[in-house]
């Protein structure tokens, strides 16, 4: 039982730390999931430090602060769209 | 493990980061006067606006050791105080505030939210404070906002409470402000786009059209919480947000700027919308869109709604966007927003923030380049400008419109007053002694596009020259004097040649005075104003004493002369040939009284001192005596004991000069030193205890190869010492630090040295060169790098020097930029109206093309008497240069030739290109002129070139490839692939190559000549995204990487052997690789986090006589230095040192220290010296405590400080 519990709590504690520290992996994370979440990782690291920001600004000769937005909006789908779940190819077929 | 590595360097900034990432505008010092607190890296500066000059000076600046991201300012209500709020890496909120009486930061509230690090979801890339100073927000990229309320207790003292959330997954913020409300609740406006959508959406629309939402937090200060007040989309293009003015002063809300479009927006007000109009210009696209950059809101004294916005787009053109509102029947605005305008102001730098001063300034913090400040002319209110108003274009972002255009035009508004030094981005440095001077220069290019430069930087200080006049002969020496006690200004200049004495006035001309009672036919060893109108002449037989008119000679005694003499306002000391000394002091009725005993000395006085009178005291109580026999003495004067030894100090070599003066010292207050210059060149510096006349603490650096000449001179009212050598230098307490520093004078080398004060300059100094009499000054102390800038064309990418000649090339290319040829044509076409002149490209930037490159070499002169651009050569063909090499070609009979590469039709990202090209130069004219020879097509631009043994070493690709010249093309002689992704870097000595790779590190290769094979034997453990590289010795390689890590790897010793045995490819080419690897590994000796970016790394030597040091340039403008420790003990010393001021002198920002210098990697084998060095500055009770526990004295520890910065660098 004691086993159990334990079980029960380590599966809240891991629940709790993907909510609080987004990107926390889990057994099923996606290869998706997973780059998407580096990539975002890697954009935001880029838009904290300024000498990289500066670095890449002045290569492709833009102002660092277009620069930066380009870099945030990248973030929003930096590796692609999610992969079609079956449910939804289903549908999608349906539909078309 | 720090500890068991056997190489230890000492981490050194010789020039901190010049780029400001923000600047606020505050009154921090709590008085009426504007400031300026800046983010520059890793520091904090304080700047200080002097609007009756045009000037702004450094008051105070410091390291946090953090990454600074934001910075926000805040009064409390009734206060006149700003506060600053620090958003670094540190996981925590720092509020600070100036302390103007010690000019220090001090830490008032240090509150823990999250972990440290840049991280997306930890708060800290964004800081807003409510403009009434009530609360603040942080928040991260995504997700996690907090709320912090400030306010006062009781005891007036500000408090900050515990944070409240306002999170939101799926959500990234791309600019946050907050809102002027005036006395309501706080609102902050935030910028968003949310992901949750496009993460659930497999056709990928959503991900595709994002749209940006405008959203207000409330906080409810009755509640004590936060809450998403309103929301509404905006253009999804937006990217900047800027507060308008509320309360009394305005409507409030905010203007979101995006592409082509500047919308105000609030909850209760109709959005606003006006285009940003577009260049008009034969060379500029008609349909390209500008974004707003940068901008600054300004409120104007008096009626309400009187303020405006100066916004810049890309180009760097300024807007100025005001705001109409709706009248009432009195003619009050009401606050209901009417209208938008917008209208071109002027152009200036693409700038990081600019403040308005009220002094009608405008700080610009520039991006890259200088910073600058420029006065208002007038405000663009009545001017022809074309003025944009929103009542003719539609609100919604996807209506149609027509674009509206402007003539940019030179500067109406503003006018440059000040351009502040500035070298950032700094892409590539060298250090090389052109000038011929003792100490090597430091030679970097900088900037970007057309504001790029070429710059020479050199220790020393800035010296301007008021005259330089010739004389009848070569006097020896050179006194000023005033003609009575009370006289503000000198009146004399006295000059003294091999048998005569010439006294000049000093007036509206210089003539020479024949009444002065001076005897002119004799050398003249000493000059003083004594007593309260009296003069003294102090010459080789005797000494004259003159008060008005009446003179008094006191003869040397027969058969001696005086050969050194020391005076000050009281006391006259002479030493005579016989090795006596006689010594005087005045009397109350202002005569000469001469002290009965004389004292005799061993040997041969060279040279005395006395010191000035200190205040309220009738005699400097000692007297300092170098004799030939490599001694100085310390006699006392005290009536009581007077002659008397009280200390004596052995020389390696007998004393030139002699100067006891108090100065400014680290523990605020000043300490008397001994002074002494030695016949070797070398300089002492000796503390002299007031009390008991004892030598202690003995500092000494090498000057130069002739005798050192000492005086005490006056700069900004600090005393200071003018040592001579081969050239001048001057020892002055920084006005910062308060440390010690020795700074050569960028100036010829003098013979002699005196103070100078007359009406037209009140702190001068008068020197003799050869013969000339000059009189100069010194404005800024402090500064001891005086760089000298040369402009250039586009970004700078590579600097090479010509291999003998004072020549430096520089490859240069910029991006989306239009070529010179269409640049011709497009102006050849629109000629046929013939009224569009050219702008200057160093203002106005070049016309933009897409996907079209801008590029050419330059022939750069730095050493001639006009530093300049000898030559240009452009590439066409939308070629941009990447590498150059200056290779002498063993089948040419060892000709130097300049390579570069070149790549076609390059986009940056994802990496692309058609092709890329060797290009051969020719040297003509010793190289002032290059001539084409030949290019040659490669398959990829290479990235690196070097020389290697009389032929081209190229990275191409991954690939490594041997080229000899031929006639028609670069022939290829051996090629291996060796890196795993793209060779950025190539290092050679001998048969090995050291590779760096864009991302995998390094690979060490070997040469087999035998076989004409490239083997790689060695590479790295863990991926560096390498930048630049330098060999360190045969073994070992020091490298800078993209994040900012600084390292040395060495390539392990056996494996080193064996790759260069004779034969030994067989087993290289059949090694088993090790982990999909090399066959081995290097080890790490070595590693840093620098915070900026390292682009260039040398080994070279900064000072005489120095030992090597690795030298490294980051793209903000730092020059860092790592200096090699030599003994263990050292290391020890400072290792405890380091730990010791990490605990009690933790950074201001809440960083750990040790954390952040092992950002990415745990920092190994270096001490933070820039840490060591705040020792200076800690309080005088934290010093005695860490002495005591190193168990060392308070002195000694300042000494090996200093010591260790001054033995190698500046």
């Amino acid at each position: 039982m004691m086993r159990l519990a334990d079980k029960l709590r380590t599966q809240q504690e891991l629940e709790r730390l993907q909510a609080k520290y987004i990107g926390t992996g889990h057994p099923d994370t996606t290869s998706w999931e997973w780059k998407t979440n580096i990539n975002r990782d890697t954009y935001s690291s880029i838009v904290g430090h300024p000498p990289l920001l500066s670095y890449i600004a002045l290569a492709s000769n833009e102002p660092v602060t277009k620069v930066r937005a380009e870099m945030i909006r990248k973030m929003i789908q930096p590796a692609g769209p999610p992969p079609a779940r079956e449910e939804d190819t289903i549908m999608g077929g349906h539909q078309s | 493990m720090a500890t068991t590595s056997n190489m230890f360097l000492y981490s050194l900034t010789i020039q901190p980061p010049t780029t400001i990432s923000q600047a606020l505008l505050g009154q921090f010092s709590g008085t009426k006067e504007q400031q300026i607190i800046t983010a520059s890296g890793s520091r904090l500066t304080l700047l200080q606006p002097d609007p009756r000059q045009g000037k702004v000076n450094t008051i105070l600046s410091q390291d946090v050791f953090g990454i600074i991201r934001a910075i926000a300012s805040f009064r409390l209500a009734g206060s006149h105080k700003d506060y600053i709020i620090l958003a670094t890496d540190s996981g925590r909120i720092a509020i600070i505030e100036y302390l103007p009486k010690t000019n220090r930061f001090n830490r008032i509230h240090l509150e823990t939210f999250g972990k440290s690090g840049v991280r997306r979801v930890v708060p800290g890339q964004y800081l807003a404070a409510d403009p009434k100073g009530r609360a603040c927000l942080i928040a991260s990229l995504e997700k996690n906002k907090l709320v912090y309320v400030l306010n006062r207790n009781a005891q007036a003292e500000l408090t900050i409470s515990s944070p409240l959330e306002a999170h939101k997954p799926g959500v990234l913020v791309l600019s946050l402000v907050a809102l002027d409300v005036g006395y309501a609740n706080p609102v902050f406006a935030a910028l968003e786009l949310d992901y949750t959508e496009a993460d659930q959406d497999p056709t990928g629309q959503a991900g595709q059209e994002p749209e940006a939402q405008l959203v207000y937090y409330e906080l409810d200060l009755g509640l004590n919480h936060v809450v998403r007040k309103w929301s509404d989309a905006v253009d999804p293009t937006s990217s900047l947000l800027f507060q308008v003015p509320g309360g009394s002063d305005g409507p409030s809300g905010v203007l979101v700027c995006g592409e082509e479009n500047v919308t105000y927006r609030h909850s209760n007000q109709e959005a606003f919308r006006v285009p940003i109009p577009r260049r008009r210009g034969p060379t500029e696209d008609p349909q390209r869109k500008r974004t707003i950059v940068s901008g600054v809101m300004h409120k104007l004294k008096g009626s309400a709604g009187a303020f405006f916005f100066l916004l810049q787009t890309e180009d760097g053109d300024l807007f100025k966007v005001t705001l109409d509102m709706v009248e009432d029947d009195n003619g009050n605005p009401t606050g209901e927003v009417k209208r938008l305008k917008i209208k071109y102001f002027d152009t200036i730098p693409i700038a990081t923030s600019l403040c308005i001063l009220k002094s009608g300034f405008l700080f610009v913090a520039s991006e890259f380049g200088n910073h600058s400040l420029y006065q208002f002319e007038k405000l663009g209110d009545d001017d022809e400008e074309l003025e944009f108003s929103s009542e003719e274009f539609p609100t919604d972002s996807r209506a149609a419109y027509n674009p509206v255009y402007f003539q940019p035009r030179p500067l109406e508004n503003l006018t440059l007053v000040e351009s502040i030094d500035s070298m950032n981005p700094q892409i590539d440095c060298k250090v090389a002694n052109l000038t011929g001077e003792d100490a090597p220069q430091i030679y970097s290019v900088c900037g970007n596009g057309a504001r790029s430069s070429f710059r020479m930087l050199k220790h020393g200080l800035e010296v301007s020259e008021i005259v330089a006049s010739e004389l009848p002969g070569t006097p020896a020496a050179v006194w000023t004097t005033k003609l009575t006690k009370y006289d503000e200004y000198d009146a004399y200049i006295v000059l003294s040649f091999t048998n005569a004495t010439l006294v000049l006035s000093i007036g509206e001309t210089v003539e020479e005075v024949s009444d002065s009672g001076f005897l002119t036919t004799v050398p003249t060893l000493a000059v003083q104003q004594l007593g309260e109108e009296g003069l003294i002449q102090v010459h080789p037989k005797g000494i004259r004493h003159i008060v008005q008119g009446r003179v008094n000679e006191w003869p040397a005694p027969q058969h001696r002369s005086i050969v050194a003499a020391a005076t000050n306002e009281n006391q006259v000391v002479i030493a005579l040939s016989s090795g006596e000394i006689v010594y005087f002091e005045m009397d109350a009725d202002g005569s000469l009284a001469e002290y009965d005993e004389k004292k005799e000395m061993s040997g041969t006085v060279t040279s005395l001192s006395l010191g000035r009178v200190p205040e309220g005291l009738r005699r400097s109580s000692f007297l300092a005596v170098g004799c030939d026999d490599c001694t100085v003495r310390i006699l006392s004067l005290d009536p009581e004991s007077t002659l008397e030894m009280k200390s004596i100090q052995a020389l390696t070599a007998a004393p030139a000069s002699l100067s006891i003066m108090s100065m400014e010292d680290s523990f605020g207050g000043t300490t008397l030193y001994l002074h002494i210059g030695l016949h070797s060149g070398v300089y002492l510096r000796t503390v002299l205890d007031e009390v008991t006349g004892e030598l202690t603490d003995t500092r000494q650096k090498f000057l130069g190869p002739k005798p050192t000449k000492l005086f005490q001179v006056s700069v900004q009212g600090r005393p200071c010492v003018l040592a001579l050598n081969s050239r001048p230098w001057l020892g002055y307490t920084d006005p910062i630090t308060k440390g010690f520093v020795m700074t050569p004078l960028s100036y010829v080398d003098l013979e002699y040295g005196w103070n100078f004060s007359s009406e037209q300059c009140l702190e001068g100094m008068v020197g003799i060169h050869a013969n000339f009499l000059r009189i100069f000054t010194i404005e800024k102390l402090g500064d001891n790098m005086i760089q000298k800038s040369i402009p250039l064309t586009y970004t700078p990418k590579r600097l090479v020097k010509h291999p003998e000649q004072p020549y430096f090339y520089t490859i240069e290319a910029d991006n989306n930029t239009l070529p010179p040829e269409l640049r011709a044509q497009l102006l050849a076409q629109s000629n046929t109206n013939g009224d569009a002149a050219i702008l200057p490209p160093e203002e106005f930037g070049y016309p933009k093309a897409r996907n079209r490159w801008a590029s050419c070499i330059n022939i750069v002169d730095p050493v001639s008497d006009e530093p300049s651009v000898l030559n240009r050569v452009d590439l066409d063909n939308n070629e941009a240069a990447v590498s150059a090499a200056v290779v002498s070609f063993a089948s040419q009979d060892g000709e130097s030739f300049l390579i570069v590469g070149t790549g076609k039709d390059m986009i940056l990202s994802p990496r692309q290109f058609s092709e890329g090209y060797i290009h051969v130069y020719r040297f003509h004219d010793d190289g002032r002129d290059l001539e084409f020879i030949h290019k040659t097509k490669i398959e990829e631009p290479p990235m690196a070139l070097i020389p290697f043994q009389g032929r081209l070493l190229a990275g191409i690709g991954k690939t490594l490839r041997i080229y000899d010249l031929g006639l028609k093309q670069l022939l290829r002689k051996a090629q291996a692939e060796i890196a795993p992704q793209l060779i950025v870097s190539l290092q050679t000595q001998g048969n090995r190559i050291v590779v760096g790779d864009v991302q995998q590190g390094i690979t060490y290769a070997v040469y087999k000549p035998e076989s004409n094979k490239l083997l790689a034997w060695a590479d790295d453990t863990i991926n560096r995204w390498t930048t630049c590289t330098a060999m360190v010795d045969y073994e070992s390689v020091a490298g800078g990487d993209k994040f900012g890590n600084v390292w040395i790897l060495r390539a392990p010793e056996r494996a080193s052997q064996e790759s260069d045995e004779p034969g030994s490819e067989i087993q290289l080419v059949h090694a088993k690789s090790y982990l999909h690897g090399a066959p081995n590994r290097t080890a790490l000796m070595a590693h840093f986090y620098t915070q900026d970016l390292p682009t260039s790394i040398t080994k070279t030597n900064l000072v005489v006589g120095g030992q090597d040091v690795l030298l490294w340039s980051g793209i903000q403008g730092t020059v860092g230095v790592l200096i090699p420790f030599v003994s263990r003990e050292d290391v020890d010393f400072f290792q405890s040192l380091e730990s010791h001021m990490r605990a009690e002198d933790p950074p201001l920002a809440g960083r750990d220290h040790l954390i952040y210098r092992g950002y990415y990697v745990p920092v190994k084998g270096v001490i933070d010296g820039d840490l060591c060095e705040r020792f200076v500055l800690l309080a005088n009770d934290k010093k005695q405590m860490i002495a005591g526990e190193l168990d060392r004295s308070v002195r000694e520890i300042e000494r090996k400080i200093s010591d260790i910065r001054t033995r190698s660098a500046f």
